[in-house]
């Protein structure tokens, strides 16, 4: 099939006319139709770096745990621990298989006792939507999907706090104290009216920056256009998902399907810590969770290979899918991620190598298309906000 | 809509060549757009030979990278050391100061699309 017709039949976002008025390259991601680049990739992952960069995140799956057993229900479908967390905050995480290999990674937010949400990959909205109806049994808990009436757009950058603090008619108290990983119920005006938002203070570009979810019908496009037009005198510019994907590397973060996938599990991936072996229940008795066997003996083993980072001494970026070798030549890994990194100047890239390969400052190559490009592991992330 | 120029010719890997002794050769607009900004270029050296279909360079972007085909036989004559230095100019002007290779011609080329096929070759 061509892209034109995988485009055709990809789901629009609620800002899609915004993204063509704008003269975005749309692309099919995920079946939706979003928005790759407005004009110039770099420009748009500078802004981010310098000032600020707004995205459309429509595509990624919101989708709520309703009812008293909620956070009850969540500790035994993900790998993290739920039941305690307080109302407003937010918590990167993970759903496991029973192997123990990762089915998707995600943020949970609780917004209110028995309210949370939880945010998945787009590729992994039928899957994640799935195992959650699947694992809830006979629990009172309601799971309700919401990504076809939410909009989710994304304000990142070092300017991002003034930005909102500049939109008109988006009121949200206590802003500027919303810590990291951290939500706060506000509204924003339109023609009027107050309608809800929920602001998070999280992000996936390793800066500063808040992640705003609003009904898509009656308050993207509105807020979308506010947010813009405000964001404009601080150098906000809209980003497509190229700048997002060399900014979440250059952040050392995981994309599913890259670095994260079924068959790896957290500890592999260096993210161990966001499973809870020791979790209780109500009663303080141990609590079986989907994948704590598998888990449980693989935290107890070394895995057959890790994620490090590469960081290329010659011009040429390793990409996804090349093989890592030892400058020699004998084959340790694979790469995940690769491209020339906008901010350092260098080729950066993550891998899967074997553990006896992964130690800091190891010299390895890569194979770039037939031709051992040199390389040395570093730890992530490569880049670090001042 | 990207830009066609109806004087060149092209081939459907996405080169164009300015005919001439030497010949011009450069990436379009549309290769230009689809890869995103171009950040690395690699290119043959003065001197070497080329053949065409064959690879002789790369051309790189945050995103992506694409093999750079010699649309002609010849001997390379000159490489564009600015657009080296500074490759976001592939972008800016890939039909002017984005031009990548000067070839000096061996035989007569063949195979190469005109303006109109390569419109219709690209859809657009």
């Amino acid at each position: 099939m061509s892209d034109d017709a995988v485009a055709a039949e990809a789901r629009p976002s609620p800002l899609h006319d915004e993204h063509v008025a704008l003269g975005a390259t749309l692309v099919p991601f995920a079946g939706w139709s979003m928005p790759l680049r407005y004009g110039s990739d770099l420009a748009e992952h500078t802004a981010v770096r310098s000032t600020a960069g707004l995205f459309d995140l429509s595509h990624m799956a919101e989708i709520w745990l309703l009812g008293p057993e909620a956070g009850a229900f969540l500790d035994h479908a993900l790998v993290g621990s739920f039941r305690g967390m307080a109302v407003g905050r937010a918590r990167y995480t993970m759903i496991c298989v029973e192997s123990g290999a990762v089915l998707d990674d995600l943020i949970v937010y609780r917004t209110a006792d028995e309210a949370y949400l939880v945010v998945a990959n787009a590729a992994n909205h039928d899957p994640v939507l799935a195992a959650l109806r699947e694992r809830v049994g006979d629990r009172d808990v309601t799971v309700e999907d919401r990504t076809d009436t939410t909009a989710l757009i994304a304000v990142q950058g070092p300017r991002a706090l003034e930005i909102l603090e500049a939109t008109p008619g988006l009121a949200v108290e206590g802003l500027a104290d919303l810590r990291y990983y951290a939500a706060l119920e506000g509204t924003f005006d339109v023609d009027g009216q107050a309608r809800p938002v929920l602001v998070a203070r999280t992000g996936y570009t390793g800066e500063d920056g808040f992640e705003l979810f609003v009904d898509a019908d009656t308050v993207g496009v509105p807020l979308w256009r506010a947010l813009l037009a405000a964001g404009e005198p601080f150098g906000l510019v809209p980003a497509g998902l190229a700048a997002r994907d060399s900014l979440r590397l250059e952040a050392g973060m995981p994309l599913y399907g890259h670095e994260l996938d079924l068959t790896v599990t957290p500890y592999a991936a260096g993210l161990g810590r966001v499973v809870k072996l020791d979790k209780t229940d109500a009663d303080g008795a141990p609590l079986d969770f989907v994948g704590r066997a598998a888990l449980y003996a693989r935290a107890h083993s070394e895995p057959a290979r890790v994620l490090v980072g590469l960081v290329g001494e010659s011009r040429r970026a390793a990409r996804q899918g090349y093989d890592v070798t030892t400058r020699g030549g004998t084959h340790v890994g694979h790469v995940t991620s690769g491209a020339p990194s906008p901010t350092l100047g260098v080729p950066i890239a993550m891998a899967y190598v074997t553990p006896e390969a992964s130690a800091e400052g190891t010299e390895l190559a890569v194979d770039v298309r037939g031709r051992l490009e040199p390389v040395h592991v570093v730890p992530l992330p490569f880049y670090r906000r001042p | 809509m990207s830009q066609i120029p109806a004087e060149l010719q092209y081939t459907a890997e996405h080169e164009w060549v300015a005919a001439g002794e030497p010949a011009t050769v450069g990436i379009t607009a549309h290769a230009a757009d689809a890869l995103g900004d171009v950040v690395y270029l690699e290119l043959p050296e003065v001197g070497a030979a080329v053949t065409a279909g064959e690879v002789c360079g790369e051309i790189e972007s945050t995103k992506s990278v694409s093999e750079l085909f010699a649309p002609v036989d010849g001997t390379v004559v000159e490489v564009n050391t600015a657009a080296v230095d500074d490759p976001s100019v592939v972008n800016a002007d890939p039909y002017g100061a984005g031009w990548l290779l000067k070839v000096a011609v061996s035989g007569e080329p063949g195979g190469l699309l005109s303006a109109a096929q390569y419109t219709d070759l690209v859809g657009d």
